[in-house]
């Protein structure tokens, strides 16, 4: 059984029942139920319509739940008839879900729990597992979330901008279990881009693609960084860079630009070039600027530096660099690099060893320790 | 969305407010002084914060490597090690401010005369895994 296909019905069959009169929380719980039946049963027994065998096992474990507690609540006569099933409106329940489920009132880490288990399909445990927390912990985490969106009406529109925000952070995080975040992201991005027509989602959805092409290469075999410029490019998955770039293309042409189409603009760039030394750095110093333009955030500022550096010299990249503060993660890192590509190997060394120990995860942290160690052996010899 | 460690020492931070030795407690002191623990992590699994928490026997032995086939070498425990950890929480939270705020009630627990102790936390980030976008 295709388990993506299955997860991939999740929001449509949750909008059925949500439309039917099943509030939010409660319709999460029993689809949740019918998602871990269908994997038990579905093998031996696959159903002719799986959307259909969803909404009906989903609707009477609702009704179960319901009944069981009817008594106290008083609501028999709201579930005692099944409603004739409502027309078929599921593109839009799966954007409304998403809307929901990074509703501005969740902090990001519920609306990312709640994002992955009511449209993402995937059980309490997994994601636990994927963030490295007690299942007990994700579940609070997760119906406390479903507490906080439970007045809020599900025909009202949301705002994408706080949904791309969600999706970006399961992209982007670096753990990994039993579940690939990144693929996870992507899927439920491109899911998102199938239920709206937006330049932004589509700026995301290349954004990703083009980083995740990159995967790969970005590990050597015994788990420490691989940097852009050393990386293997024949190990860069071309199918996924085209798709990215075509999403982007597209996208751009529609002019309504954004800050992930931006980013994902200078992704592009790299992936273009057959070489480092071949990278256009002139065009991503522009994209940059762009982008600092659209979010003014002064981590866009110091990868201009960056940029910079490459496309006028480290000299001018320092420049650049002098302007921000030196407090900003990672500022240390980027005046290493800057500093050894201008041939000044001791201040290089000693910048590399300081932004190791402020380096915020371990793969960093051991990468900058050896391009201090490399440099300091260097200068001995 | 990051991991904190919330560091308990016997020794090394510096002295609480509230600085008495939990064996010059009452009982109901002490009985206080767990439930607020109890209470405190029982409260972060609701709020889906709660990853783990620990307490440390005081002495403990140092270990090293000898040589190919040779027994670890031992020693200790030592009674005037400057640092001694009691024990740990982790929690998974939002912002380093709300780590921040978590430690400062955890800090609070009551001690001697049923007043918080007002002992001193670290908050210690972890590593985290590389993110995937950084260029």
């Amino acid at each position: 059984m295709n388990e993506a296909l299955l997860r991939s019905l999740t929001p449509s069959v949750l909008g059925i029942l949500v439309r039917r009169g099943a509030d939010f929380a409660a319709a999460e719980d029993a689809v949740q139920d019918a998602l871990v039946e269908a994997v038990r049963v579905w093998p031996a027994d696959p159903p002719r319509d799986p959307k259909g065998w969803l909404v009906t096992v989903a609707w009477r474990r609702f009704l179960d739940a319901t009944r069981a507690d009817a008594a106290r609540r008083r609501r028999e006569d709201l579930v005692d008839e099944e409603p004739a099933p409502g027309p078929a409106a599921a593109v839009d329940d799966t954007l409304q879900l998403y809307f929901l489920c990074a509703h501005p009132s969740l902090t990001p880490s519920s609306a990312v729990a709640l994002t992955l288990r009511a449209v993402g399909g995937l059980t309490t445990r997994q994601i636990a597992q994927a963030y490295l927390v007690p299942e007990a912990t994700m579940a609070q985490r997760i119906s406390r979330a479903k507490r906080t969106v439970s007045g809020v009406r599900f025909d009202q529109p949301g705002n994408v901008a706080t949904v791309l925000r969600v999706l970006y952070l399961v992209f982007n995080e670096g753990y990994s279990g039993d579940v690939d975040l990144a693929a996870e992201a992507i899927r439920l991005t491109r899911q998102l881009a199938a239920a709206i027509d937006h330049p932004e989602v589509a700026g995301l959805l290349a954004l990703m693609l083009l980083h995740h092409a990159r995967r790969a290469a970005r590990t050597a075999p015994d788990g420490s960084l691989v940097p852009l410029a050393e990386q293997d490019r024949g190990r860069w998955d071309t199918e996924s860079i085209a798709e990215g770039v075509g999403i982007l293309q597209a996208a751009l042409a529609r002019d309504r630009l954004g800050e992930f189409q931006a980013q994902a603009a200078i992704a592009a760039l790299h992936a273009d070039a057959p070489t480092a030394e071949e990278t256009d750095w002139v065009q991503i110093v522009e994209w940059y600027d762009e982008l600092a333009r659209l979010t003014d955030s002064p981590v866009v500022r110091l990868n201009r530096a960056v940029a910079v550096g490459e496309a006028d010299g480290p000299r001018a990249g320092l420049a650049a660099l002098a302007a921000l503060d030196a407090s900003l993660p990672r500022h240390a890192a980027v005046a290493a690099y800057l500093h050894e590509r201008d041939g000044d190997l001791a201040t290089a060394a000693r910048l590399y060893a300081e932004a190791a120990h402020k380096a915020p995860d371990l793969a960093e942290r051991d990468h900058l320790t050896r391009q201090a160690a490399r440099l300091n052996a260097r200068r001995c010899r | 969305m990051a991991k904190y460690l919330l560091l308990k020492h016997y020794r090394g931070a510096p002295t609480a407010v509230n600085d008495v030795p939990m064996d010059q407690w009452t009982p109901e002191e002490i009985s206080a002084h767990v439930q607020y623990m109890n209470d405190f992590a029982a409260r972060l699994e609701k709020t889906g914060e709660f990853v783990d928490g620990q307490a440390l026997a005081p002495e403990g032995t140092f270990v090293r490597y000898d040589g190919e086939g040779r027994p670890p070498v031992t020693d200790g425990p030592f009674a005037e090690t400057k640092d001694l950890i009691a024990g740990w929480m982790v929690i998974d939270v939002d912002s380093y401010e709300r780590a921040v705020e978590l430690a400062g009630e955890l800090s609070a627990a009551p001690g001697a005369g049923g007043k918080p102790i007002h002992e001193w936390l670290e908050v210690r980030p972890f590593l985290a895994c590389p993110p995937t976008i950084t260029e």
